[in-house]
């Protein structure tokens, strides 16, 4: 095999998995994400359909290998486009799914465009696999590595290039790719044409007209930015891509934004003029003009945010999700005399500190104001200081949480352990204050309140009750926790804040049911009679029982927006066109709805070959037992690899970080292990011949070993570690992944090794269950951790590998 | 003009513009169809209607009311299913019986004003026509406003008066107002819309994305002049299963 082989496999497989990556992204932009999940994991079972492909028909493909090779990669190049901006084309609307049986099969055909490029960059690989299948190790080494490059790679281009423009570079990549694999023969005239046209192709490939792929024409026209520019006058006047979102400021003067959610029905000024600033074309948040007259921001103390500053004086104020600057401006307004602003994404804060500082009155650069860019529960951990306030905005769009797009998202920010950390960073009597969208039936403030009950009990505070206040606008609620008794003096102010803003008072200790829902009223007094139950001595039971999923959030079962109750679904289906359909959580629902369709597409792909050409395949090979090890594989290392990535977000701070980080350790150290693993087993097999230990047995123990031992001691470790710097931690991170991806690198190539040496015809087969195990785990993996946690998710992961000494074993022929 | 005489105006106006007489009388018993499914959605929801019924002279217009020359070509043959369809703009056109709640709600008498901030489709504002003296329609977007505003003139609903126009501050010349329907997204409820209402006054926002059957909020401006809000959700779904759920 020669090296441009080698290098051209690299190529390929960094662009496939950058192209995944890129696809999530460039879906999020034009519709939703749940979506883009679904679209993509069925996509990759392109990869899948590829390994059946070969299982079929190599005995004729791989005698022209370097054409068939290099046909497959300029055709992943050229689908990876035109699959794209064929689908944005179509009338795909995925809002009226509920309602419009048609919206089905405009999903199906995106499916069946984006299979394209991954069946075709998939099998460009399978077939390397099948054509050297004596050097699978290297070959898998360099597949691995050049997978871990394409994850941090595009995640590093992101931040250069346009999520197009990164499209540009990927559909060049396998043009490149296809090239390469020609230049060994290049000395017959055909291969020489051939790759020059290629190289050829790649320059033209970076100048594609960009109406082609235009993002901006195709974004779904119910999306929060695009009926924002049909306002008359309202522009886009700036623009910020990076991997974390595309940030599209509006200037919007004939019509102005107002955008002041749960504004209280007394108030009488109107919000001074904003911008928009629109993440991935939703989740409006907005700069807002100051020119130093506090008085025109007295809108802003008629929102439930303002709670605590009437509680407080001038206190020192720490805000989690500073964005666009509101909530410093409230603070401002209240002359705290010090604020702490954390937000996650620094191209937000640049916009409000560079292009429209003056516009914001220079906030982010007064005295009293200090900027810090992380992840809320990274910073609190780090910080040792103690504040009379932190305050956690609004976080998201309503129109997000309202189409629970946010149920597959682990938080961090709203946990048990996240609620404990703000207690500790509290001056005594300090206060904790979330305000979050009002959701009917209750869902998210219920989960709030079990969730802060459950922290304060793990403080040893024995009457929770007493250090909570909820209130409620028509739009928004807030919940404070105090660090410290409620007193009656403190009980007198809170009823004059509510009263005189028409907010209704939900819970306070020794509250009476004649003082609720006065102002905003419900059918029932819902957020009354929770928190009052979720207090008292039979939280547990009314968890069980309410229909929603709001028992307390923790780090191991990060899932704050998930309310998914099985029990429920039946009766919120029924109900689905009467109004429920707001109800159901979309994101679980789609996940499962996904898994239900990979597992009968895989079941398709893996059972076709075997049903078409039995005979071939009717050697010494027992099929099931070879199918349970590469299934076993594919899921066992998602789900390790997808537990880790969330144990990493903690640590690393940033979600992305934790993914690019995790996942190029994952597969660049796992590429080390698959080279080395052949060479391991034999030096094994020679010294413990009677015993017939060889390399996969030491893995798979060395794997239960290290993954048990990360399981005890990562999280004292992380917490002794995380005021480290973002690049020793992120070296701290590649060290402690290191051993445990070098063993997983193992298994893979030892089977392959295995079935290739007594049965050539399966090893695409066997790329092909590999495929779709590894599709089917990522899904399950979610699925499961939101279910059970991650704990349990990495001991499911340690039992599959335990399994798979045994049917390879059961493989072998009797010696 | 009457009630009666604006029901039969919208009617003859629906007869001679909208389509040939077979045709017609297949829309007709469409429309009835879709009344007779707002009723039978109403006794599945009895919570969200006062007393349990919609009131018959909401159901009368919504069976007169051509809806489907207010919506787009393209999706005329789904125009009188119980669901909203898009009309463009990134817009819908509300669920049938959503318009049905929303119209009730509002508890229109003859001779009453009623604002509507975002005529959308027009179609809520040719309802409100036929139960109200006279109904006034603001549309922040040009293309949908001039749309629905020549669909309502072409139908002959001539007391309704549109404008293209920042619904914020409401409409001051034509207050005060009996009722206000607000179906654009607001993060607010604009204060000049409040102070145009009148004492006794009613108010109703749909909240909720596009195509989803949305909860409904009635604003209640009493005669004292304070303000109530009451969240409305159309589907009858309790989320206490009973026992210790209910303490």
């Amino acid at each position: 095999m020669s090296r441009a082989t080698l290098a051209a496999v690299a190529i390929v497989s960094a662009a496939i998995l950058a192209y995944q990556v890129l696809l999530m992204r460039l879906f999020s932009i034009v519709s939703w994400h749940h979506f883009a999940y679904m679209i993509i994991s069925i996509a990759l079972l392109g990869f899948g359909a590829s390994g059946t492909t070969l299982a079929l028909a190599q005995r004729k493909l791989l005698p022209h290998f370097r054409a068939v090779f290099a046909a497959s990669a300029a055709l992943f190049a050229v689908m990876a486009i035109a699959s794209f901006a064929a689908a944005i084309r179509l009338p795909f609307n995925p809002l009226a799914i509920v309602w419009d049986a048609r919206q089905l099969f405009w999903l199906t055909l995106i499916y069946a465009l984006l299979v394209l490029p991954f069946f075709f960059g998939g099998g460009a690989i399978g077939l390397a696999f099948s054509r050297y299948r004596q050097e699978i190790s290297r070959l898998y080494a360099f597949d691995l590595v050049g997978a871990g490059i394409g994850a941090l790679g595009v995640v590093g281009v992101l931040f250069l290039l346009s999520p197009t423009a990164t499209l540009r570079v990927i559909s060049a990549l396998g043009l490149l790719a296809a090239a390469l694999v020609l230049l060994p023969d290049v000395v017959r005239r055909r291969f020489r044409l051939a790759a020059t046209g290629l190289c050829l192709a790649a320059v033209v490939v970076l100048w594609l007209p960009s109406s082609l792929i235009s993002l901006h024409r195709h974004v779904s026209e119910y999306k929060g930015l695009a009926m924002a520019l049909r306002v008359p006058g309202a522009h886009i006047i700036e623009e910020r891509s990076s991997p974390l979102g595309l940030i599209s400021v509006v200037e919007s003067p004939t019509i102005p934004f107002r955008h002041a959610p749960g504004l209280s029905l007394n108030n009488t000024v109107e919000p001074p003029l904003q911008l928009g600033v629109f993440t991935d074309a939703e989740a409006i948040s907005t700069i807002t003009r100051f020119e130093g007259d506090l008085k025109r921001l007295s809108y802003l103390d008629f929102t439930t945010s303002a709670l605590p500053y009437h509680l407080l004086g001038n206190p020192t104020v720490l805000i989690l999700g500073a964005s666009g600057g509101e909530q410093v401006l409230l603070a401002l307004y209240h002359g705290a005399r010090q604020i702490d602003a954390v937000e996650l994404n620094p191209q937000v804060l640049n916009l409000v500190v560079g292009k429209y500082a003056d516009f914001a009155g220079g906030i982010y650069g007064r005295p009293e104001v200090e900027l810090h860019i992380g992840e809320a529960r990274s910073f609190v951990k780090r910080t040792d200081d103690r504040y009379h306030l932190i305050q956690i905005p609004l976080l998201y769009s309503f129109g997000a949480t309202a189409a629970g797009t946010q149920s597959l998202h682990e938080n961090y920010t709203y946990t048990v352990e996240a609620i404990g950390d703000y207690l500790n960073h509290l001056q005594p009597d300090g206060l904790l204050s979330i305000t979050l969208w009002l959701k009917l039936p209750p869902r998210d403030m219920l989960k709030l309140v079990a969730t802060a009950v459950e922290a304060l009990t793990e403080h040893a505070i024995t009457d929770p009750g007493a250090r909570l206040a909820l209130i409620r606008s028509w739009k928004t609620a807030t919940l404070i926790v105090k660090n410290g008794v409620f007193t009656a003096t403190e009980i007198a102010k809170l009823k004059d804040f509510a009263t005189g803003r028409s907010f209704d008072l939900d819970y306070y200790p020794g509250i009476r049911a004649e003082e609720v829902d006065r102002y905003n009223i419900l059918e029932r007094p819902y957020f009354f009679e929770a928190a009052a139950a979720l207090v008292g001595p039979h939280a547990t039971e009314y968890i069980e029982s309410y229909k929603f999923a709001i028992a307390p959030a923790t780090d191991d079962r990060p899932y704050f927006y998930d309310f998914f109750k099985w029990h429920s679904l039946p009766e919120l289906l029924s109900l689905r066109t009467q109004g429920a359909a707001d109800m159901l959580d979309m994101g679980y629902l789609v996940l499962f709805a996904t898994l239900i369709q990979a597992a009968l597409l895989s079941l398709l792909l893996i059972l076709a070959p075997l049903a078409i050409r039995r005979r071939r395949f009717g050697g010494t090979a027992p099929k099931a037992r070879t199918s349970a090890y590469f299934v076993a594989l594919g899921l066992a290392f998602l789900f390790i690899e997808i537990a880790y990535i969330q144990r990493f977000i903690l640590f690393l701070g940033h979600p992305l970080y934790a993914v690019a980080v995790v996942l190029t350790s994952f597969l660049v150290f796992a590429g080390g292990g698959s080279g080395l693993a052949p060479r391991l087993d034999r030096a094994l097999r020679t010294r413990h011949q009677e015993r017939r230990l060889g390399a996969l047995e030491v893995a798979v123990a060395g794997i239960s070993g290290v993954a048990v031992l990360h399981f005890l001691g990562l999280p004292p470790l992380f917490a002794a570690l995380i005021a480290l710097p973002d690049s020793v931690k992120i070296i701290v991170s590649l060290a402690l992944i290191a051993p445990l991806a070098f063993l997983m690198g193992m298994p893979f190539p030892l089977g392959i090794a295995r079935i290739g040496r007594e049965s050539p015809d399966l090893v695409p087969w066997a790329w092909c269950i590999n495929g779709c195990a590894s599709v089917i785990g990522a899904i399950l993996a979610t699925l499961l951790a939101i279910q059970f946690g991650f704990a349990v998710l990495v001991m499911m992961a340690i039992t599959l590998y335990l399994t798979t000494p045994l049917t390879l074993r059961m493989n072998e022929p009797a010696q | 003009m009457s009630r009666q005489a604006r029901l039969a105006s919208a009617f003859f106006a629906a007869v001679l513009f909208a389509a040939p007489a077979p045709a017609q009388e297949a829309r007709t018993q469409e429309r009835a169809a879709m009344v007779a499914g707002i009723e039978a959605h109403v006794r599945l929801a009895p919570q969200a209607v006062k007393n349990g019924v919609i009131g018959p002279a909401v159901l009368q217009a919504m069976r007169t009311i051509p809806r489907h020359e207010f919506v787009p070509e393209t999706v005329r043959p789904h125009a009188y299913e119980d669901r909203p369809l898009p009309i463009g703009y990134g817009q819908t056109i509300s669920q049938p019986f959503i318009v049905a709640l929303m119209t009730d709600l509002l508890d229109v008498a003859p001779g009453d004003k009623v604002l509507e901030i975002g005529t959308g489709s027009g179609y809520q504002a040719a309802v409100l026509s036929s139960l109200a003296e006279r109904v006034y329609s603001i549309e922040i977007m040009l293309e949908l406003g001039n749309r629905a505003g020549e669909v309502l003139r072409r139908l002959g609903f001539a007391n309704v008066e549109t404008k293209i126009a920042d619904g914020y501050y409401g409409w001051p010349a034509k207050g005060p107002l009996d009722a206000i329907v607000v179906t654009a997204a607001a993060s607010h409820i604009p204060p000049p819309l409040l102070e145009q209402l009148k004492p006794g006054g009613r108010m109703v926002i749909p909240i909720g994305g596009p195509f989803s059957a949305q909860q409904l909020m009635l604003v209640e401006k009493k005669s004292s002049g304070g303000i109530t809000t009451r969240q409305l959700l159309p589907v009858q779904f309790v989320p206490f299963t009973g026992g210790t759920g209910q303490r």
